[in-house]
């Protein structure tokens, strides 16, 4: 048996699909070039299995991802992560805010920032440049019009260059739509007796 | 193509082109596959009309709009008339576009019962989800531009 995981979390659940993930062994050619299939056959999410059944898309969602959230310059990891955050708590997308609050906290080597915002919530009080970004990731993950010139004019006030800036409106992004999927497609649980 | 940076809104991400390339081709991808399965071309751009309309960026669904089959799904007001299975993909979409935290395992089955296929329902949710990202991105950067 397993519980559905329905609190936020650093403590990374399980992820359960609601489709049936791709068999490996019957992925067709564009499946398998879109999930990257390695000759020593390394593990593959069901997440991404999940997602194989429409390769096209998956094909470019992975290095995008990837792209937006580790490439190099601009913001730095953790602010990208906290833009994660921001929407995956509006979206409660309880998987992305473990797997992403789990990494803001080894990054910074601190609980304490996603601590607070899983205590607080979405007024969650932080330091004035984390409580930008969050504020920011927050409204813009609501709807596309809920973040406008006073926010930009915070961030910049928190001395967030426009690069660092536009980083931060693609991580959001981003999370509008990876918690679209993985909050839609499948469950986070908890196993009994693990 | 120059005119394209424009009009689509990504030239501020010129500090990350291979963004800006991949969100091109993501967006190929959900709207003009090579393998459609069972949702046609004109059905995933009707919904990104719609889908942008939902969220409040009448420009873009206006320039996402257009005339022939599938055009009423254009229209948020629009629920898929009599056809049950367009009505699912309807109500699937504007949750998952409008409030996604509300999502349930219901809503997954409910498109199965209406006949699509574990591939069309993975299709229609990439489609759905990548235009969340796609409009935010625009509408984020349009504030930077217009910040000055």
């Amino acid at each position: 048996m397993s519980e559905v995981v329905r609190r936020f979390t650093r403590n990374v659940p399980h992820w359960r699909p609601r489709i049936t993930p791709v068999a490996l062994d019957a992925a067709t050619p564009a499946q398998r070039a879109a999930l990257e299939v390695t000759p020593s056959g390394t593990k593959v999410s069901d997440y991404v299995l999940v997602l194989a059944h429409d390769p096209e898309t998956l094909k470019v969602r992975s290095p995008l991802f990837n792209a937006i959230m580790y490439g190099k310059g601009g913001l730095g990891r953790a602010e990208r992560e906290l833009g994660a955050i921001g929407a995956s708590i509006v979206n409660r997308c309880i998987y992305c805010a473990a797997v992403h609050a789990a990494r803001h906290a080894q990054i910074e080597k601190s609980p304490a920032v996603t601590d607070r915002i899983f205590a607080e919530g979405e007024a969650a009080a932080l330091g004035p440049r984390d409580r930008a970004i969050f504020d920011f990731a927050v409204k813009l993950s609501r709807a596309p019009s809920e973040a406008g010139a006073a926010e930009i004019a915070v961030l910049r006030a928190a001395g967030l260059g426009d690069a660092e800036i536009a980083d931060l409106i693609l991580s959001v992004a981003l999370f509008g739509w990876a918690n679209r999927l993985m909050h839609v497609l499948g469950d986070p649980v908890r196993q009994d007796g693990g | 193509m120059s005119e394209s940076e424009t009009e689509d809104g990504l030239a501020a991400l010129s500090h990350r082109p291979d963004v800006r390339e991949m969100t091109r081709a993501a967006e190929t991808a959900v709207l003009a596959p090579v393998e459609p399965g069972g949702l046609p071309d004109a059905l995933r751009r009707a919904l990104a009309s719609r889908i942008a309309a939902l969220s409040g960026e009448a420009e873009t669904a206006r320039g996402y709009a257009f005339e022939g089959g599938f055009a009423a799904v254009c229209h948020p007001g629009f629920a898929g008339g009599g056809d049950p299975w367009l009505r699912a993909v309807l109500t699937f979409c504007d949750l998952v576009t409008m409030r996604p935290r509300d999502a349930v395992a219901d809503d997954v089955e409910v498109l199965r019962t209406a006949g699509l296929s574990d591939a069309d329902i993975v299709r229609l949710a990439e489609l759905t989800a990548f235009f969340a990202y796609r409009l935010r991105l625009a509408a984020g950067l349009r504030l930077l531009k217009d910040a000055g």
